[in-house]
Parts: C-alpha cells; sequence; structure tokens
C-alpha cells in the first residue's frame, strides 16, 4: 500500500443521507480512516435506503437509484446494497452500538478519545438528544475537530427547519432560477448539488483544519450551513441582483452570458423516455468563428449561413428559430457520431448521457476510470471511479461498501482495546450486531 | 492568524472551476498569486456587470472568485514571462493550472518544467477531460458537462428535453471538488514530501461526485433499471412542489413522515386512515391525487413564508422558493451574518455572500478585494528579484 494524504487521519463518520457522508467519502478516498458508527434499533431513512426492511413491492415502485437493488431483489440484507448508500461507503469502516444508552454513548467517548474528526449533519438537536456536544466532545479529547452541517445554520429561526437539498436550495433561489423558461417550476425534479457543494467545502474545512492543528496543537468546531454554503452555484444571479437589483428567472437550456445558441437537441434513438432510450445532444457555440465552423461541420445548411446569424447578438435575437432547424437537423444524426464531428471542429458538443451509457465510453475506459469492488453481500460490479488522479499517492477502493457492523471486531477488540467480558456483556446488550434488530422495520 | 496563512498557491486558471477552487484557499488565508494573461481571465468578460456595462474591472463573477489574492500580469508566450513565472513558481507551495493540455504544452510549460525547478512541488491541473485519453482536446461548458458528466438526463419532463441546472452550477460543484484536490496534493507534500502531477478532470468530477450519477451508474449495474426523466419527488404526501399564495412550496419526500404531516395540518386523525397510514395504499395514486387536492387549498391560503413557518413548527421538511430579492431582503440571513460588505475601486460599495463555513478559530476572513488586472505585478516581482525593464518585458508591457 502507498502512503496517503491523510494516512493516520481517523474519522467518526456520524452523517446521514448524502451531504455528509460525501464529505467524509472524499476524505477515506485520501487515505483517512473513516467509521462509522450504528445503532441496530434504528434505522435512519435516506442514507442505507428507505427502510431496513423494504417490501418488495416498494422497491420496484421506488426510483431506479433509490430501489434498484441487486437482481431487484430485497434479499437479506437490503441495507447494505441500496445504490445511494454503495456509492459513497466505500473506503470507510461500521461498527454497531447504541448511542441511546449510556454504555453505548460511553463507547464513543472512548472512540473520540483516539480520534482526530467527528463529522455530522443531521437535523439540528439530534446530537445534543444523545448528549453529544462539542463540550462533551472536547473533555473526552481536547484536540478533536468537530463539523456540524445543519441546513441554515445552528441559531435563527430557521436552525431547527427540516431540510434535504433540495429544500434548502429552493430557499437559496435555485428552484426559480433553473428548468423551463416556460412552464411553472413544479416540474423541476429534484437536484442535490447542495449536498456536493457542502460535501466537497466539508472535507476541504476538515483538512483546513488539520493544517491549523499541526500549526497550533488546537482543535475547533466548524459549521456550515449548508443553505448558506450553496449560495456561490448561483454567483451570477446573485451578483445580478447585488450589483443592479435584477431578479434572474429561469433559462431552459440557454446560457447565462447569452451565447448562442446553446442548447439540447434530439438525436437518434433506438427508443423513447417511457424506457430511458431517447436521445439528446448538447451544444454549446461560444463565438461566431464556432458557429461558422459549426455551420461547416454539418454541411453549411442554408439557415446555417444565413447573415442575421452571424453575430452573436442576432443569433441570441433569433434563438428559437435556430434551435428549431438545429433540432431537425440533429435529429437524423447519431449523438456520439456528431459530438465527434462538432468537436473536430472546436464546438463544444456532448450527448446528453443516460447513466448505463457511461460503462460504454471510450474516454472513461482509457483513462481506467471504473473500479470494480466485490461486496461479500451483494458481489462484484463497476463502480465510479474518484474525482482525482494522483500518481504519487493514489486513490484506491481498498475497503469496499462497507456492511452493516463489519468491523465490530475491529473497532472494539483493536481501537477500543475492550476485554472479552466487555465484549461479550455489550454483545449481550445488543449494541454488537451485524444487521439490524428484528423490531426495526 | 488564518489556517492556511503559510502556503502560497500559484494560481494559473481561469474562468470558474480553478478560481473557485483557489478562492477557498484564498478566503482562509492562502496566498493566492494568480497569473493573468494580458487582457486578463476570461471571467473579466462574463457578466453580470455593474449597471449591465462589460468593462474588465466591473465583472460581479470575477469579482466574487477571485477576492483575497492577488493578480500579476504575465505573458507566458515569451521567455521573460516565463522566466518570471520559474521565479514565481520557486516561492510556491502549491501550483494549480488550467490550461488545455495542448497549450500548456506549446507555452512549454507542462508538469516537467515545473518539477525541473522544484522536484518537490505538488502541480494540479484542471482540465475539461483529463490529461490524457481521447477526448483530451475536447471543448467543454457548463451546459455539455452537466449534460455528459452530471446527472442531467433525468433531469426535467419525460416528454421534453432535459434541462440543466441554474447559471453555472455544475462548474462551482467541480471547483469545490478541485479544492479537495488541491488540499490532497498539499499533504502529500508536507506530510510525505511527495511532489506529484494531480489530474483532475473537471468530466470525472461529475462522473464520480455526489447528486446521483454516482448512484444512477451502480444502480443500473445492480439491477439493470435506467433512472426515468420524471418529475418526481419521492413518494407520499404531500411529494413535490405545490402554488401557494405568493409562489411555490417544495415537500419532496415530506410524507416519510406522515405524522409530523398530519401535525402541520392539525388532522392526527389521518394516521389511523389506513389509506394515509398503510405504506402500500399511501401509493394509490387516486388517494394521493385526493388528498392533494385538499392539501394544494391549504396552501394556496398561505403565502411562502407562512407555509414554510407552518411546516418549520412540526418538522415537515420544507422550502419555500424564494427569488432573489426574497434573499436579499431575509432577515434570519442577514442577521446570521450571511452578507458581506466591501469596497472596490472601480465598483465602488457592494454587497456579497460572506463566509462558506464558520470555522471557530483562524477561519475565514475578507482581507481584500478582488485585484484589478496586474494590480500586483509589480510588487511580487520585485519581491521575486526582477528589476523594472525584466518585470516590463515579462508582463507583455503591462507594467
Amino acid at each position: 500500500m502507498t502512503q496517503k494524504p491523510l494516512e493516520g487521519v481517523r474519522v467518526i463518520d456520524l452523517c446521514v443521507v448524502w451531504a455528509g457522508p460525501f464529505a467524509t467519502m472524499l476524505l477515506g478516498d485520501l487515505g483517512a480512516e473513516v467509521i462509522k458508527p450504528e445503532n441496530p434499533f434504528v434505522f435512519q431513512p435516506m442514507t442505507r435506503g428507505a427502510m431496513a426492511r423494504p417490501p418488495q413491492m416498494l422497491i420496484g415502485a421506488s426510483i431506479a437509484w433509490a430501489g434498484g437493488l441487486p437482481h431487484n431483489e430485497v434479499g437479506d440484507r437490503p441495507w447494505d446494497y441500496n445504490p445511494t448508500f454503495v456509492s459513497l461507503y466505500r473506503n470507510k469502516k461500521s461498527f454497531t452500538v447504541d448511542l441511546r444508552r449510556p454504555e453505548g454513548l460511553d463507547i464513543l467517548r472512548r472512540l473520540v478519545a483516539v480520534s482526530d474528526v467527528v463529522y455530522e449533519n443531521n437535523a439540528t438537536g439530534t446530537m445534543e438528544g444523545l448528549g453529544i456536544t462539542y463540550e462533551w466532545l472536547k473533555a473526552a479529547n481536547p484536540k478533536i475537530i468537530f463539523v456540524r452541517v445543519p441546513a441554515y445554520g445552528s441559531n435563527g429561526p430557521y436552525a431547527h427547519a427540516r431540510a434535504l437539498g433540495v429544500h434548502l436550495e429552493a430557499v437559496m433561489g435555485h428552484s426559480l432560477l433553473r428548468g423551463y423558461d416556460d412552464a411553472d417550476p413544479s416540474s423541476n425534479t429534484a437536484i442535490y448539488s447542495g449536498d456536493y457543494l457542502a460535501g466537497a467545502q466539508g472535507a476541504f474545512a476538515v483538512m483546513t483544519a488539520l493544517w491549523n492543528r499541526d500549526r497550533t496543537g488546537e482543535g475547533q468546531l466548524i459549521e456550515i450551513a449548508q443553505a448558506e454554503n450553496a449560495a456561490a452555484m448561483f454567483t451570477q444571479a446573485i451578483m445580478d441582483y447585488s450589483l443592479n437589483g435584477n431578479v434572474q428567472g429561469a433559462m431552459t437550456n440557454r446560457d447565462i452570458d447569452g451565447r448562442s445558441p446553446s442548447g439540447v437537441y434530439p438525436t437518434v434513438s433506438p427508443g423513447t423516455a417511457a424506457t430511458s432510450d431517447d436521445r439528446w445532444i448538447a451544444i454549446s457555440i461560444d463565438t461566431d468563428e464556432q458557429w461558422s465552423a459549426f455551420g461547416q461541420a454539418i454541411g453549411s445548411p442554408p439557415w446555417a449561413t444565413d447573415p442575421r446569424f452571424a453575430a452573436n447578438a442576432g443569433r441570441l435575437e433569433h434563438h428559437a428559430e435556430i434551435d428549431a432547424h438545429i433540432a431537425a437537423y440533429t435529429a437524423t444524426q447519431d449523438d456520439y457520431d456528431l459530438m465527434h464531428r462538432l468537436q473536430a471542429a472546436g464546438v463544444a458538443a456532448t450527448p446528453v448521457l443516460e447513466a448505463s451509457r457511461m460503462f460504454d465510453d471510450p474516454h472513461l475506459r482509457a483513462r481506467d476510470f471504473f473500479k470494480t469492488q466485490t461486496q461479500p453481500a451483494s458481489g462484484a460490479y463497476e463502480y465510479v471511479g474518484p474525482l482525482w488522479k494522483f500518481p504519487g499517492t493514489p486513490v484506491e477502493y481498498l475497503q469496499p461498501p462497507v456492511m452493516f457492523g463489519e468491523h465490530n471486531d475491529y473497532v472494539y477488540r483493536d481501537v477500543l482495546e475492550v476485554s472479552d467480558a466487555e465484549f461479550e456483556a455489550l454483545k449481550a446488550g445488543g449494541h454488537i450486531a451485524t444487521e439490524y434488530d428484528a423490531s426495526v422495520p | 492568524m488564518q489556517a492556511l496563512d503559510n502556503v502560497r498557491v500559484l494560481d494559473l486558471t481561469q474562468h470558474i472551476a480553478g478560481p473557485y477552487a483557489t478562492r477557498l484557499f484564498a478566503d482562509f488565508g492562502a496566498d493566492v498569486i494568480k497569473v493573468e494573461k494580458p487582457g486578463g481571465d476570461v471571467t473579466r468578460r462574463m457578466g453580470p456587470f455593474k449597471a449591465g456595462q462589460a468593462h474588465p474591472e466591473k465583472s460581479g463573477l470575477y469579482f466574487y472568485l477571485n477576492c483575497n489574492k492577488r493578480s500579476v500580469v504575465l505573458d507566458l508566450r515569451t521567455e521573460e514571462g516565463k522566466l518570471a513565472l520559474a521565479a514565481l513558481a520557486k516561492t510556491a507551495d502549491i501550483v494549480v493550472e488550467s490550461y488545455a493540455p495542448a497549450t500548456k504544452e506549446r507555452l512549454g510549460i507542462g508538469y516537467e518544467w515545473f518539477k525541473a525547478l522544484k522536484p518537490s512541488l505538488p502541480v494540479v491541473s484542471i482540465s475539461n477531460f483529463g490529461q490524457d485519453g481521447p477526448y483530451r482536446d475536447f471543448k467543454l461548458t457548463d451546459l455539455t458537462l452537466y449534460a455528459f458528466a452530471g446527472e442531467m438526463y433525468s433531469m426535467g419532463e419525460t416528454d421534453r428535453e432535459p434541462v440543466k441546472m441554474a447559471g453555472t452550477a455544475a462548474l462551482f460543484e467541480s471547483g469545490a471538488a478541485s479544492a479537495v484536490g488541491i488540499m490532497g496534493a498539499l499533504f502529500a507534500s508536507k506530510r510525505h514530501g511527495i511532489g506529484q502531477h494531480v489530474d483532475i478532470s473537471l468530466a470525472e468530477t461529475h462522473f464520480g461526485g455526489v447528486d446521483r450519477r454516482h448512484a444512477t451508474a451502480i444502480a443500473f449495474q445492480f439491477s439493470g433499471r435506467k433512472t426515468l426523466r420524471v418529475a418526481s419527488h419521492g413518494g407520499g404526501m404531500p411529494g413535490g412542489i405545490y402554488p401557494c399564495a405568493d409562489g411555490y412550496v417544495d415537500f419532496t419526500n415530506a410524507g416519510l413522515r406522515p405524522d409530523r404531516v398530519a401535525a402541520m395540518l392539525n388532522h392526527a386523525d389521518w394516521l389511523n386512515d389506513p389509506r394515509y397510514s398503510d405504506p402500500m395504499q399511501r401509493m394509490d395514486p387516486a388517494v394521493i391525487e385526493e388528498w392533494n387536492g385538499n392539501f394544494i387549498g391549504w396552501c394556496i391560503e398561505r403565502t411562502k413564508r407562512e407555509v414554510w413557518q407552518e411546516a418549520r413548527r412540526a418538522k415537515v421538511m420544507c422550502g419555500p422558493m424564494f427569488t432573489m430579492e426574497d434573499l436579499f431582503t431575509d432577515e434570519s440571513f442577514r442577521n446570521r451574518g450571511f452578507w458581506t460588505r466591501t469596497s472596490h475601486p472601480e465598483m465602488g460599495e457592494l454587497t456579497i455572500p460572506g463566509r462558506p463555513l464558520i470555522m471557530e478559530k483562524n477561519g475565514w476572513e475578507l482581507r481584500r478585494a478582488a485585484p484589478l488586472l496586474g494590480q500586483h505585478t509589480k510588487e511580487l516581482l520585485a519581491e521575486s528579484g526582477l528589476d523594472s525593464t525584466a518585470i516590463t518585458a515579462a508582463s507583455g508591457g503591462a507594467a
């Protein structure tokens, strides 16, 4: 095993859903040891799935990324192979403990004492309800770095508002800034870009705090109000209001700087959207020169040389007319073939890639992007690769998506060095388990 | 003191993703030296502009992305420019660059060039599709990035075209991911003495990133199922976006907690009605339609802020759809210190979002507004030992 940037750093993952687990996944990819305490008596929805033991009908009725379990079967351990869970829980360890009971909380305290970072993104009040506060953590380990990711911050009237990424993005303006310009926003499919941003910045913040601790010897508390953090993504809209009082709105797929055309156009498709077999190409023209090159690349039809469209201002004014021409052309074209022809002419164009097609993409294959992981509960599959390539300290998937309680022996015996008697007592008390208690639905 | 004030970043990035990543370093104290070509970063020519007037010192986008940095103009097509770059590189802890790979080769400033100057120096390259592979030289924009590598395919209505996120959100996501990569390279250098060339592909930051592409990909591997493009908002009641008196409110997945929804609506009796409480009956479209009809009536009598207040009282997941005006005028954001004020020689006083996160010790500070083009060319190059003739030559006559 080669050296990793964060080798020797231990992170306790008290995270739920996406934003927190994404942060700790990035830390794990960089070599930190990430340990997740899990409770056999409490199922956190939307982390290891919707329910511990979902009815077979429910997984079929759920959208693919939530219900697409291996072979479309619930199986014995659905919590171990929920698609959203497995894609966030590589390079992490799992052990079980019931933090609602004093002896369980004491186990956490002992783990904190030998860790560097505690990361949580639960609803405000959840940690306090368990007795886990910054003061409590500091008593266990004065140098601990504690990251909290409340939706709107720990104070003010929104402190206790319940939110997923999509809700706080509505508040930050994203929902009214995206989508079709001719439709009301109720057709906006939920997106979670704020989870991405807060997750990445959370990992950045942890490393910044570790850097600070190396210099000063001090740990600290970090608060990432996820709504506030998301603001950067809407810089143009925020600055336009700040500088000019303009309230921007949805603009479908047009360019925010008015470079035209910019759109998504139909291509030859093997089927329809009803089976996710419709195909589209996205095209962005940046300059007048690119517009000219685009026209030549598609055989110089008369509309492509229309003098009204030669300059960007004319193309922007007539964008609907141009879009119709482009769509009529692209509808007869193969998306990948057209991408290659347009890119050869210096024009940004890519298929709108449905996820299953990633695995056939020659560029991703040439870069060896995918990684096969073998998890005992589900078997061997190809997963998406890491976000960066480090030749000197490579990101490796050393631990496949972690199974519930997989590291009970490691955490209790090797890290905490509990006695056999204590181990057996905790096991008898239900703390140490490898599946959810039968009482958990 | 700020956490990163012992770090110097030589920043050869432009546009959005790279500058956003290096701004995070600058915000937490790093000395970020932004190298601009003569004429400046392309975002100096992108809006929104103050008063709508295109001007290289009046772009709100450039401003936001480059606060806390110093700007030096170098013409890297000349030997003098490269000599100045070499002098700066020797003082840096890390180099971040976003040239197209072919441009970097043409300029002769690839990783090997930096390595020859200082073997321990990590260099992070941020490019469209990475430093190798068949698409290495392809163009990429925010739209095509999200289309190809993000989850755009499943965003929108089934019978319409897929639709993107707002503005250039996808590029900002890539920038945040890049900041983590840069920090990883810095730790590898500091803790293990490893200099290396880190390769960040904007496309791969989305192919491998959160917001579903990671999950839709493995869901297909597991089950053969694809993710449909449907305006779905999770199961249950309520589930989705509803009109209210003055706009819209988002109740995605709120129906996961029927007990709280019943409390919000003062209808505890619903918990005893199997149509609303049984997990399977709750999925019957006829039941949902009837329930939604009543719920819309409740929403439409209330403003988005009133609906949200009721939802907060009962701990129901909800988000009112704010406009930028709603956000700027919101007292709670203001009172928490979300906004910060600064001033700029060309733009005057302005309000921008402040800290992205709160570190209790040695954290975020706004030390300086975004630099004027080449504002620090003379001071930085003089510090690096260049005389005034060399400085003028290096900057292509700009200083």
